[in-house]
């Protein structure tokens, strides 16, 4: 069954089309991860998705219910980690989560019990009678995920959860996006962080400039550019990069003292680089064949953004 | 059904996170306690002013105050501290936010006015033709003016001082044209249609006739007038706010 349903979601903000047609289908269980570079409309297209702001056009379905025709019900269904949001730094931390579980009209004993299970598996036992005004940027995240997830509900929308993290906070969120996704959450999530992606997701959708570009599985995406593999390569001393400019050979990039030529065919391109060397006189330091990355891709995909 | 329920708990939520963030603070009912005190000495003191005709002006402003100085801060405060789109991606809607809002400040409006009341009574021995008629003008005007507090917070601005300005602008200069300081009968013609386009001369008539029996109009036709302008500014705030929903901001 689809859980997160957006069906031709669009937003411009002036003469900005942020977000430019967007369809996107999660089916239950899934982590569903959205990637894009800066600017490219995640945020926007989770705010659509939430209720927080709206479309110009299309629609959106939580569970079956429409955002924006029944607000209400559809938000019972959700949990939220906006990305400009923050819990509120006047109250404790167990003051926030508590607040928070009454909206989803949870009797006081179940309140009490889940918030002080969270508390504790989010390392915030010792301070949760503080205000959170006092607490650093990953113990807020902290506060903020208890909040999200204290209904336990059926979908999560996190809107780069782990940006400006500690591996150790990073560790406790990822790690409970799984353990919520273990118990039946859907998920959607956006992140910079490509590894993360990779290593969460089992669907991940490439957004560029308003328009989902690529959708698949990580394995799948990074299999679409398999046909770009690239080799790398070291010379003792400087080479024209106009020298690269060869047959088979579609982009150059620099990488530290490193050159990565992009190419449909590497054995070739070996071979012409150490003929070119042989010509040019210069000695070959290290040279290395790969296959992309889930960053390749997503770099290919949004060159030029 | 199930929506009901729902949203009648939004807006108590919105109120209870109201009351405990940013009314239940001691700058906040010291200084709501305080400005009537003020604004009282500052206008009767001196003038020779009969203190029993013009009490019940004074308590239309103490009301009109302090239920309307907290509500015009509150979203423009959560824009500044980013917990509005939290607060919007919980299980709200704009009509609970802007409820919530109002009561808040309705309840405050209505603590702050009774404790003056109480107090006044005690030492001044004021008049009370109709207990009854003063509860229900206490609560229609706690629940105008905070419904006047939330619309003033609906223009996208994330700066509160702006909002602070904008606030004063609108609501200081009712205090001169609302029957407080000329009693209604004895307005020219011209003042006359100025006062009328007051809503705080009607709460104020409405306290004339609760504490002095000596109204200008029957209590229903102000009552009457302020439901339609709790309406209007509920509407006009709810408009506003759906519009700033689209913008994004
Ligand atoms: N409220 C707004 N008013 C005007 N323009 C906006 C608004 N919100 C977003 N935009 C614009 O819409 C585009 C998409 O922004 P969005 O925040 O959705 O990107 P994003 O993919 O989340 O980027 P990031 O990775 O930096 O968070 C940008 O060009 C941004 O400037
Ligand atoms: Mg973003």
């Amino acid at each position: 069954m689809e859980i997160i349903k957006a069906d031709h979601l669009s937003k411009l903000f002036g003469p900005v089309k942020a977000v430019d047609d967007v369809s996107i289908s999660v089916k239950e269980g899934e982590i569903f991860g959205f990637l894009g570079p800066n600017g490219a409309g995640k945020t926007t297209t989770i705010r659509m998705l939430t209720g927080v702001l709206t479309p110009d056009s299309g629609s959106a379905q939580i569970c079956g219910i429409d955002i924006h025709t029944n607000p209400l019900e559809a938000k019972m269904n959700m949990g939220v980690i906006p990305e400009n949001g923050t819990v509120y730094s006047d109250l404790t931390a167990e003051q926030n989560i508590l607040w928070t579980a009454k909206f989803y009209g949870m009797d006081s004993i179940s309140r009490k019990e889940r918030a002080d299970e969270l508390l504790r598996h989010l390392g915030l036992t010792e301070r949760r009678n503080d205000i959170v005004r006092t607490f650093s940027k990953g113990m807020r995240q902290r506060v903020s995920i208890a909040c999200a997830i204290i209904h336990s509900p059926p979908v999560l929308f996190l809107d780069e959860p782990t940006g400006g993290l500690d591996v150790y906070s990073r560790r406790l969120v990822i790690d409970t996006v799984r353990i919520m996704n273990g118990k039946g959450s859907t998920v959607l999530i956006t992140t910079h962080n490509i590894e993360e992606a990779n290593e969460l997701c089992t669907t991940i959708s490439i957004i560029n400039k308003g328009s989902i570009i690529a959708t698949g599985s990580p394995e799948k995406l990074k299999k679409t550019f398999d046909t770009a593999k690239y080799v790398e390569i070291a010379f003792e001393q400087p080479v024209k990069k106009e020298l690269f400019v060869h047959e088979g050979i579609s982009r150059v990039e620099t990488h530290g003292d490193k050159m990565r030529l992009y190419t449909d065919d590497p054995d070739k391109a070996v071979k012409y680089l150490a003929a070119l060397a042989e010509q040019q006189q210069v000695k070959i330091l290290s040279i290395a064949t790969s296959n992309p990355t889930l960053e390749e891709a997503f770099v290919q995909l949004t060159a030029g953004a | 059904m199930m929506d009901l329920k729902i949203f009648a708990r939004s807006i108590l939520m919105v109120t209870e996170k109201n009351m405990r963030i940013y009314y239940y603070k001691g700058s906040v009912v010291i200084f709501g306690l305080l400005f009537p005190f003020i604004m009282f000495l500052t206008f009767f003191i001196g003038r020779n002013l009969d203190l029993v005709l013009f009490f019940p002006g004074f308590l239309g402003m103490m009301l009109f105050f302090s239920s309307s100085s907290t509500g015009p801060l509150i979203t423009p405060w959560e824009k500044r501290e980013k917990t509005y789109e939290r607060l919007l991606s919980l299980p709200v809607t704009l009509e609970s936010i802007i409820l919530g809002d109002i009561m808040a400040g309705a309840l405050f409006g209505v603590v702050i006015t009774t404790i003056v009341w109480i107090a006044s009574s005690a030492i001044l021995h004021l008049p009370l033709k109709n207990a009854g008629l003063l509860a229900v003008t206490v609560l229609l005007g706690a629940f105008t003016f905070a419904a006047m507090g939330t619309l003033l917070s609906s223009p996208a601005m994330s700066n509160p001082s702006n909002v602070m300005m904008l606030s004063s602008l609108v609501r200081l200069p009712l205090i001169f044209v609302s029957g407080i300081f000329i009693p209604l009968s004895q307005l020219g013609s011209w003042e006359w249609i100025l006062t009328s386009l007051s809503p705080l001369t009607y709460l104020v008539d409405l306290f004339h006739g609760a504490l002095n029996g000596d109204a200008v109009y029957p209590p229903w036709f102000d009552g009457v007038i302020l439901v339609i302008v709790i309406l209007l500014f509920i509407a006009c705030a709810k408009l506003i706010q759906q519009r700033n929903l689209v913008k994004g901001n």
